[in-house]
C-alpha cells in the first residue's frame, strides 16, 4: 500500500511537470515573431494566389490604409499579371479588424481597397478594370481573438470578377 | 398619491447625484432602493375565459397581462414587483376597493389592479392605480382592442403607471429592430429581426441571402433604413415594415452606409464612400434631392441629428484618429468635441437633446459612454471587451446597445447580445433575443 502511494505521488510528479512543461512551451509557440512587422501581417497562411507567385492580398496596421514595401511588391505583380491578362477584371476588397466599430470600419475597409487599386493604376491599369467593396470587419479569414488573428483580417484582397 | 411621486423624484435625483459623483467609470451595481409594488393579476370572468381559450389558446389573459406589466416594471430597475404568493386580496374584490392595510402589510407601496373581458372579439380592459400609503386611487384608465393585442395592453399600462410615478414617459410599448447572427465569425448570417422590447413577437424581416447591417427607425413611422449587400452592392435601403416594400436610397455610384432618419422623419442622413473617402450626404425623401453635408478628404460617418433637427453629431478621423464633431445640420461650423483620452467612434444624439452617447475604445477596452453636445461631463457608464452602437431609448432614459465577447484561437466562445443600461450607470441587463444580436435601434413609442 506504501509503495502504491508513493508510486502515485511520483506519477503526480511527473504528471505535474508534464503540465508545467507543456505551458511552458504553449507560451513560446503563441509569440508571433517573424509573422508581424509592427502590426502588420508578413506571413502566407491565408494568402491565396491570383496566378504562380501572384499573392492576392496585401496587409495593413491598425486604423491604416498606407501600403507597406511588401505590399506594393505585392500590388506590382499582381499589375504585371493584370497587364499580361487584360480580359481579367478584379474586384479589391477592403476588410478591416473586429476592433473597431462597425461604421467606421466600413470607411476603413473603402479605404484600404482603393489604396490597392491606385497603386494597381499607377502601374498601369486601367481603373474601370477594378472594382472595389468594403466588407469592413464582416467577412474575417481568422476568427480569433488575438493580434495574430487581427493583423491577418486588416487586409485587401484582389479577387478575379469574371 | 403626492408622497408616492414625490418619493420617485428623490429616487431619481439620488441615482443622477450618484452617478455624477463617479469619478470614470460607473461599473453596474443594484438600484438604491426600487419602489415596491404589487401587480395583482387582472380578474377575468368565467365566460371571458372561454372566450380567451378560443381566441388566444391563453386560459388566463388577465393574470397573463399582468405579468407582462410585472416584467416590465422589473427591468426598469426603478420598480421592485412583490411575490404575488403573498398576495391577500383576491384580484376581483382588489379591483373594486383594495384593503389598504392588506397590501401596506407586504410592504406594497403602489398597487395596480384591473379587469378584463373578451366579448364579440373584443377585448376590454380597465385598470386602476392605488397609492397604498396614502389609501386612494391614483389613475384609472379603460381600452379596447383585438384580443391579439393583449400583450401591446400590457406595454401601455406600463407606460401609463411608469408615466404617473416617475413624471417621464414610459418606454415599454415600443420595439426592437435588431440584425440577427447566426453561424461561424468568418461565414456569419445576418438578418433583420424585430422585436417587442421585452424580446417577445420577434419577425424575421430577410432571409439571410444577403449582408444587411446597421438597421434604425424612423421616429415618426413604421420605416426602416438599413445597409444591405444585395447583388453584393452595399447600399442604404428603405424598408416598410407594414408592408415589406423596400427600395434603394438614393443613386450613389459607390458604398453609401450608416444611414439614420432626421427626428422629423423627412430625410435620410448617411455616408457615401467613394475613391477611399467618406463624407456625410443627406436624402429628402419627399422630393428625393440629394444634399452634400461634409467635404473632407478624411472619413466622415455615422452621423445623427439633434431633436430639433438643427445640428448633426457626427464621427470623424480628420484629427488623425476616430474623433466626435457636432456640425450645424447645413454642414457649416463643424467642432470636435471628443477630447478624452482613446477613440470616439457611433455618436447618438439623445431625444431630450442635452446628451450624445457613444463608444469609446481605450488601452484595448470598449465602453458606453454620454457626453454634453458641447463635449463636456463626459460619463462612462460600462466598460467591456468589446461594445458598441447605443441606440437611446424613446424617453431618453436607457441605451440599448450590443456586446462582443472574445474568441479562442480557433475561434469559438464567441457571442454577440444585446444589452441596456440605464442613463445612470445602473441596471445593466441583457436584453434577450432568439438568436445572437447586434445593432438594434429603439423604436418610438407605438402609442402615444
Amino acid at each position: 500500500m506504501n509503495f502504491s502511494k508513493s508510486f502515485r505521488n511520483t506519477f503526480l510528479v511527473i504528471l505535474l511537470s508534464l503540465i508545467v512543461s507543456a505551458c511552458a512551451t504553449k507560451k513560446t509557440t503563441t509569440k508571433v515573431e517573424g509573422q508581424m512587422q509592427g502590426d502588420v501581417y508578413t506571413g502566407t497562411d491565408t494568402v491565396k494566389y491570383l496566378a504562380d507567385g501572384v499573392p492576392d492580398r496585401v496587409f495593413f496596421a491598425t486604423n491604416e490604409s498606407i501600403l507597406t514595401t511588401k505590399s506594393r511588391d505585392t500590388l506590382r505583380k499582381q499589375a504585371n499579371w493584370l497587364r499580361e491578362n487584360s480580359s481579367i477584371n478584379v474586384v479589391v476588397e477592403g476588410h478591416a479588424d473586429e476592433r473597431g466599430t462597425r461604421e467606421y470600419n466600413l470607411a476603413l475597409g473603402e479605404r484600404r481597397a482603393n489604396a490597392a487599386k491606385d497603386y494597381l493604376i499607377t502601374y498601369g491599369i486601367s481603373a474601370d478594370r477594378i472594382s472595389v467593396i468594403s466588407y469592413g470587419k464582416e467577412r474575417p479569414v481568422d476568427s480569433g481573438s488575438n493580434p495574430l488573428s487581427w493583423s491577418k483580417n486588416r487586409r485587401s484582397v484582389t479577387v478575379k470578377a469574371n | 398619491m403626492i408622497r408616492i411621486f414625490n418619493l420617485f423624484f428623490v429616487i431619481f435625483f439620488l441615482l443622477s447625484a450618484k452617478a455624477y459623483s463617479l469619478i470614470e467609470i460607473d461599473i453596474t451595481r443594484g438600484n438604491l432602493d426600487p419602489l415596491p409594488i404589487a401587480v395583482s393579476p387582472l380578474f377575468q370572468d368565467d365566460s371571458s375565459k372561454r372566450n380567451s381559450i378560443n381566441e388566444l389558446k391563453i386560459e388566463n389573459v388577465g393574470s397573463e397581462i399582468s405579468l407582462v406589466v410585472e416584467n416590465n416594471l422589473k427591468i426598469s430597475g426603478l420598480f421592485n414587483p412583490l411575490s404575488k404568493e403573498a398576495f391577500l386580496q383576491k384580484p376581483d374584490i382588489a379591483h373594486l376597493k383594495p384593503r389598504f392595510e392588506d397590501w401596506a402589510l407586504i410592504k406594497a407601496q403602489a398597487l395596480i389592479t384591473g379587469k378584463v373581458t373578451i366579448e364579440d372579439k373584443k377585448l376590454k380592459v380597465e385598470f386602476r392605480l392605488w397609492d397604498i400609503l396614502a389609501g386612494r386611487e391614483m389613475m384609472a384608465l379603460a381600452f379596447t382592442t383585438v384580443p391579439s393585442n393583449w400583450r401591446r395592453v400590457g406595454h401601455i399600462i406600463s407606460d401609463k403607471v411608469y408615466e404617473r410615478l416617475t413624471g417621464e414617459k414610459g418606454y415599454f410599448d415600443t420595439r426592437i429592430i435588431y440584425v440577427s447572427e447566426e453561424g461561424p465569425k468568418t461565414a456569419r448570417v445576418k438578418k433583420l429581426a424585430i422585436m417587442d422590447q421585452d424580446g417577445f413577437n420577434t419577425k424575421y424581416l430577410t432571409l439571410g441571402n444577403e449582408l444587411v447591417l446597421t438597421p434604425r427607425f424612423n421616429p415618426t413611422s413604421q420605416m426602416v433604413t438599413y445597409l444591405s449587400y444585395f447583388k453584393n452592392l452595399p447600399r442604404v435601403y428603405l424598408l416598410d415594415i407594414e408592408t415589406g416594400t423596400q427600395e434603394v436610397v438614393g443613386d450613389f455610384p459607390g458604398m453609401t452606409f450608416a444611414p439614420r432618419f432626421s427626428p422629423d422623419g423627412k430625410k435620410i442622413i448617411m455616408s457615401f464612400a467613394k475613391d477611399g473617402n467618406s463624407d456625410i450626404y443627406t436624402m429628402d425623401l419627399e422630393n428625393r434631392i440629394v444634399e452634400r453635408i461634409t467635404n473632407h478628404p478624411s472619413i466622415d460617418t455615422s452621423p445623427s441629428y439633434s431633436p430639433d433637427n438643427r445640428f448633426i453629431t457626427f464621427n470623424s478621423d480628420r484629427s488623425g484618429f476616430q474623433q466626435i464633431y457636432v456640425m450645424k445640420s447645413d454642414g457649416s461650423n463643424v467642432k470636435r468635441i471628443s477630447f478624452g483620452k482613446g477613440l470616439y467612434g457611433t455618436p447618438v444624439w439623445s431625444p431630450r437633446g442635452d446628451l450624445i452617447a457613444f463608444t469609446k475604445l481605450h488601452k484595448g477596452k470598449f465602453y458606453i459612454g454620454v457626453m454634453r453636445t458641447d463635449g463636456s461631463g463626459e460619463r462612462l457608464l460600462t466598460e467591456n471587451y468589446y461594445q458598441e452602437a447605443p441606440s437611446w431609448s424613446p424617453n431618453g432614459r436607457v441605451l440599448i446597445f450590443y456586446r462582443e465577447t472574445k474568441s479562442n484561437d480557433k475561434g469559438e466562445g464567441f457571442s454577440a447580445k444585446l444589452w441596456s443600461i440605464d442613463l445612470t450607470g445602473y441596471n445593466e441587463r441583457q436584453v434577450q433575443t432568439e438568436t445572437d444580436a447586434s445593432d438594434p435601434s429603439w423604436s418610438s413609442l407605438l402609442s402615444n
